[in-house]
């Protein structure tokens, strides 16, 4: 009798929410250290279950198939390969360093009647409402990597908003959270009505030939339900998914909602927001829109390689133009999830692997950056840049974890984000020189967002404003550490994560019928095999 | 024909070969522990960091000398040996190994980083003595030596990069170094920011070498380089070229060397003088089957060097601050190392012996530069130096001997590999060796001259001193580092040029050129050794005349215009500032503005007026919900017109 690994990491901080939901108000610190108690079981669990992982197995393992609703071919299916799985270890990894962070920050209702903070609640650090809500997501987010239920996924997609909008709109930060929130519950409705239309198109295609089904694994392939499609309407249902993925991910220009979301949340939440959440969106297109819509994928290869292009550079940019803290470095995400689809959509083995681990290391590396960034904002209560100077001298350990944290953003060698961006540059480079190329002014453009803001906020002579600014608490090292402690292993030794991503997208771009190009010195008869991304 | 088109380097194993190469990634561990130990080991580690420091990078040069001794006991079509570490990464067909390459000219380098590093390292102890970060200092310097071993010891071209890239951390992590000042903090920002420009031409030379080889290790990369077609090669060249500019602060891509001075001396003697910047040189060199696939991307290499070999000297005339007249001293001298880099392999030789002698002569003089701030009170301007020569006799006696090196003194270091790239140039023939070879006998005779008029402004005439500076001679910790440097800058030049020796030393690396009988005699009377030591003596006479016989005024003079220009850096910063930061900075506010008001505008303008909870709700039905929902459809309008156009 095999473990079921999964329903256990999704059951168990779905259960933790609904305790810690159920907790008295006055409880606040048993709540707290609840949250962190199931986190930390849910992280310990699922990185057994990833030691139980075996490469050289069968691409989906942990498997569970229990009939949902039979009328309508609705399962609940969870399973996992090599990149659901490593998105799911980041999402457990995350949410306790995300607890931990959040560990003294206040409710701030803002006037909401009923909710005004006494000294008592102001001291007593977050409620049990936010540490409910962060679990009920961490569940969440673990059943959408896993599901492998196309109306599974769709379900999971769209709830997860509900958590997200309360943590921005009721515990976000400044009169404009509220504004966000509806923004971004707005944007993400409006792609998921998009994204629901395509999955009801999947159903009835599907049950043109039998029982319709939602099964991933029956709708995909040669054999699959879904075989032989009429192109027409399998780009349509492409659009579909695409959109609501790329306004999740997110992608010029449906990118709006994310500065104003992250500017107006905690900074945990922005760590869970772009370091997770957002993930959903390119994972999305790699397994939904790449494999269930193959000859649709390789039709758009170049609209959405000009589009990750825009992002790039776009984001880059914008990113060097803000003034605020949380803001710059959403930015900085709308420009490295353009070097995800970009790796994604050059349907190469090194673009995608790149794609996928980019997926994980940009995690890391903005989690850490968002989550310095929150701590320097919770000791003088702003985000502007403006308003900081010099602050490596009052707080070097601050100042240096920061760096740290920005050095991966800007995917310096030896660091985790480094190994995924050249990658996806190598892969890029074969599909079609010229994106590549357009795609590498991003590094200068990363140097100069980065180390301008650590030159604005960190260097300089020390303000007497500043001047009594604590360095980081042991509370604060352990929520950012372990992230620097990734970075650099990974960064060095990057295998382990490789080991079990290159299986998952060889089978990727099997399904998808495109193969690598051989390199112009290489054997004849292998370039005549090129792919469909080797054309040029 | 080069030894490794023959053969893959030859793999080692512990059992088959000494233990010192196969456990070569010990000398990159050495420096890592020590920086990894300094910078998390926080205070604890403050009373004796500096001496782990030293250690540690002693210990490395140990370890680079026992690999030299090993592979000179192996028959010279051996000494290229290839050792695997690790499998760093691998996806589809590219599978980047962490593979140490041991051969002539990666040991050189591993021999000059370790060498002048540790004596470097000896010196810091006593220079940063009174500052309050000295471990920090020591930890980014035991990580500079680490990296740039990685740079050298690479043997794959992403290997390379990361060694590259840590370099030029290492370097934005000292130059600011005192980050409380803001023109260092800018000074550093800028630094990284220009090499990363230099890096991604590296980086798509890359992408472009993986395209057309498959694989992008040196040894095959290299072999398969003829059958590339110029074209390719040519773009990968420049494209190398476009990296080795950005690291070495040559043409155009130098603008960040003289500011780089902002950071501790010792920082600029290593990294800004002897080793870092000397690592586009390495990479042309070590790249030499690509470039001579390539007669164009040599071209370019030979003319950006020869334009930055007097562009650096002309620099180094008029600036009045020590350390730049230095920097731009430096620039000049690694112009003639890429000039010669650009030769092919009648000048890789020269090219890497003048790097090794130029670390050594001008380590000692910036060294020499720091034990005179150091004795007054960190004074720059050499208008306010003067007559110090009796005041610090050991700094006056090292600064001499390095000066008299690098002007090309009869027999010193200088001399005998400055002799070897004009002979090369000259050699390589036709217009191009004439025009070459000329710039780099004009170099010379501009070397003697800003040479000379920085040691007699600061060692000769009248003592122009501030009130309160009383300088005095420097610890003994900084002046036998400088004693070591400056027996290099002597006898290092003979010893290498001498019978060709180093030359034939390389040949395995760089690959064999034509060497006639070894000659003092025809080396001594040719006629450009003639020539150059009458433009030596010329440069000379002439600063004498102006710096020495006259009295040098505390404040600049206006100067002519030539010299204004030249104290501008010939408006290289201008340039930068008119054609890429102005039209950035606009480019951005136009960004920033069309991102709210084109691309988000709709919602903000309407949602401005919305205060408070309920009333939101109440808008969310009329105006507010269906402003969003116009944006998103334009949004989606542009995704599908993107996407879909031609879709039915």
């Amino acid at each position: 009798m095999s473990i079921p690994w999964l329903t256990l990491a999704i059951a168990l901080p779905a259960l933790g929410a609904l305790v810690v939901a159920l907790l008295p108000r006055e409880r606040a610190e048993l709540g707290r250290r609840l949250t962190l108690g199931v986190t930390l079981a849910t992280l310990l669990l699922v990185v057994a279950m990833a030691f139980n992982f075996d490469p050289s197995g069968p691409r989906f393992q942990f498997e569970e198939v229990i009939p949902w609703i039979p009328r309508f071919g609705v399962y609940y299916a969870v399973g996992v390969d090599g990149i659901a799985l490593l998105l799911i270890v980041l999402s457990a990894l995350l949410v306790p360093l995300v607890v931990l962070a959040a560990w003294r920050e206040r409710d701030d209702n803002g006037g909401t009647p009923g909710a005004a903070g006494s000294a008592d609640a102001e001291r007593a650090g977050s409620g049990n409402g936010y540490f409910a809500l962060i679990l009920l997501l961490e569940a969440m987010m673990i059943g959408v990597f896993a599901a492998m239920d196309v109306f599974l996924f769709y379900v999971l997609f769209e709830a997860m908003l509900i958590p997200v909008y309360f943590m921005i709109g009721r515990y976000g930060r400044g009169a404009e959270r509220r504004r966000a929130a509806v923004k971004f519950l707005l944007y993400s409705l409006f792609g998921g009505l998009l994204m629901l239309v395509a999955v009801i198109g999947v159903y009835a295609l599907s049950a043109r030939s039998g029982a319709g089904t939602f099964l991933w694994a029956d709708l995909v392939g040669a054999d699959g339900a879904l075989a032989g499609l009429d192109p027409a309407t399998a780009r349509w249902l492409f659009l579909g998914f695409f959109i609501a993925f790329a306004i999740k991910a997110p992608m010029w220009p449906v990118h709006t909602w994310l500065p104003g979301a992250a500017g107006s949340s905690r900074p945990g939440t922005a760590v869970l927001l772009v370091g997770v959440l957002d993930k959903v969106g390119t994972y999305g297109m790699l397994r939904y829109c790449l494999e269930l819509f193959p000859e649709a994928a390789r039709w758009f290869v170049w609209p959405v390689v000009v589009l990750s292009l825009v992002s790039i550079v776009y984001g880059a940019v914008l990113a060097i133009g803000q003034s605020d803290m949380m803001r710059l470095i959403a930015y900085t995400s709308v420009s490295h999830f353009g070097f995800i689809t970009l790796g994604i959509f050059a349907m190469t083995t090194q673009g995608q692997s790149g794609a996928a681990l980019y997926m994980i290391n940009h995690g890391f590396s903005t989690g850490a950056l968002f989550l310095v960034a929150g701590f320097l904002i919770a000791r003088h209560g702003t985000g502007a840049i403006a308003d900081y100077q010099g602050v490596q001298k009052a707080a070097p350990l601050l100042a240096g974890t920061f760096l740290v944290a920005g050095l991966s953003s800007l995917a310096l060698p030896g660091l985790s984000p480094f190994v995924s961006e050249f990658l996806v540059f190598v892969g890029t480079f074969a599909f079609h020189p010229v994106p590549a190329v357009i795609a590498s002014v991003g590094v200068v453009l990363a140097a100069l967002y980065i180390l301008w803001m650590y030159q604005r906020t960190m260097t300089g002579p020390l303000p007497p404003a500043l001047s009594r600014l604590r360095d980081l608490s042991g509370r604060e090292l352990w929520a950012v550490g372990p992230l620097i402690a990734v970075i650099i292993a990974f960064g060095v030794y990057p295998k382990p994560m490789l080991d079990v991503i290159n299986p998952a997208v060889e089978q990727t771009m099997q399904q998808v019928g495109v193969s690598d190009p051989a390199p112009a010195l290489g054997h004849v008869d292998q370039a005549a095999n090129g792919g469909e991304g080797a054309s040029e | 024909m080069l030894s490794y088109l023959a053969a893959e380097p030859h793999a080692v194993t512990a059992a088959a070969d000494g233990v010192v190469h196969s456990t070569a990634w010990l000398m990159i561990a050495y420096p890592l522990a020590g920086a990894a130990v300094l910078l998390l080991g926080g205070r604890r580690t403050n009373a004796w960091g500096h001496w782990l420091a030293v250690a540690m990078s002693l210990a490395a040069f140990v370890w680079a000398a026992l690999s030299l001794v090993q592979l000179l006991g192996l028959d010279p079509a051996e000494r290229s040996r290839s050792v695997h570490v690790y499998e760093w990464l691998t996806a589809g067909s590219l599978t980047i190994d962490i593979n140490l390459l041991i051969d002539p000219l990666s040991i050189t380098f591993a021999l000059l980083i370790t060498g002048v590093g540790s004596l470097i390292h000896i010196y810091s102890v006593g220079y940063m003595a009174e500052d309050p970060g000295r471990r920090r200092f020591f930890g980014y310097l035991n990580l500079f030596v680490a990296a740039m071993l990685v740079l050298v010891l690479a043997d794959n071209f992403v290997l390379l990069f990361l060694g590259w890239e840590g370099v030029g951390l290492a370097s934005y992590l000292l130059i600011g170094f005192w980050q409380h000042k803001p023109s260092a903090a800018v000074a550093a920002k800028k630094a990284f920011l220009i090499n990363r420009v230099g890096d991604m031409g590296l980086l798509i030379a890359i992408m472009l070498m993986f395209g057309t080889f498959g694989t992008l290790a040196y040894a095959p990369v290299f072999a398969s380089a003829d059958a590339a077609g110029s074209a390719v090669t040519t773009v990968i060249g420049l494209l190398l070229l476009l990296g080795a500019c950005g690291k070495s602060a040559q043409l155009p891509l130098q603008a960040w060397l003289l500011d780089a001075m902002e950071g501790p001396t010792p920082v600029s003697a290593l990294i800004h003088a002897a080793t870092m910047v000397t690592a586009g040189v390495y990479l042309i060199v070590r790249s030499g089957p690509i470039f001579e696939a390539a007669p164009t991307a040599q071209l370019v290499v030979t003319i950006v060097g020869a334009a930055t070999l007097l562009a650096g000297a002309v620099i180094g005339c008029a600036k009045d601050d020590i350390k730049k007249a230095l920097a731009g001293s430096t620039m000049s001298q690694i112009g003639y190392m890429t000039l010669a880099a650009g030769l092919g392999p009648i000048g890789y030789a020269a090219a890497i012996a003048h790097l090794v002698t130029h670390g050594f002569f001008k380590a000692g003089l910036f060294l020499g530069a720091g034990s005179v701030m150091h004795g007054m009170n960190d004074e720059v301007d050499m208008r306010r130096y003067g007559g110090l020569r009796t005041a610090m006799p050991v700094t006056f006696a090292t600064f001499g001997i390095g000066y008299l090196a690098i002007i090309g003194f009869p027999f010193l270091s200088g001399w005998w590999t400055k002799e070897g790239i004009i002979e090369a140039a000259f050699a390589s023939g036709g217009v191009t060796g004439q025009v070459l070879g000329w710039a780099a006998l004009l170099g010379a005779g501009l070397t003697a001259f800003y040479m000379s008029r920085v040691m007699f402004m600061t060692f000769f005439g009248e003592r122009r001193w501030a009130a309160d500076a009383h300088p005095h001679e420097s610890p003994r910790s900084m002046t036998l580092p400088m004693v070591v440097l400056a027996v290099g800058s002597v006898a290092l030049g003979a010893v290498l040029v001498y019978g060709y020796r180093f030359a034939l030393f390389l040949e395995p690396a760089v690959g064999a050129a034509e060497h006639h009988e070894f000659s003092l005699a025809t080396l001594l009377t040719s006629w450009t050794s003639l020539t150059a030591l009458a433009f030596m003596v010329a440069g000379v006479a002439f600063a004498w005349v102006r710096y020495a016989r006259a009295p040098v005024p505390r404040t600049a003079p206006r100067g002519s215009f030539v010299t204004v220009a030249a104290r501008n850096e010939l408006y290289g910063n201008t340039l930068n500032e008119e054609l890429f930061m102005r039209p950035g900075q606009a480019l951005t506010a136009a960004a920033v503005s069309f991102d709210e008001k084109v691309v988000d505008g709709v919602v903000d303008g309407v949602a401005r007026g919305v205060r408070d909870s309920s009333e939101g709700l109440r808008r969310m039905q009329t105006g507010f919900a269906r402003s969003y929902a116009l944006s998103m459809l334009f949004g989606a309008a542009v995704v599908v017109a993107l996407l879909g156009v031609n879709l039915v």
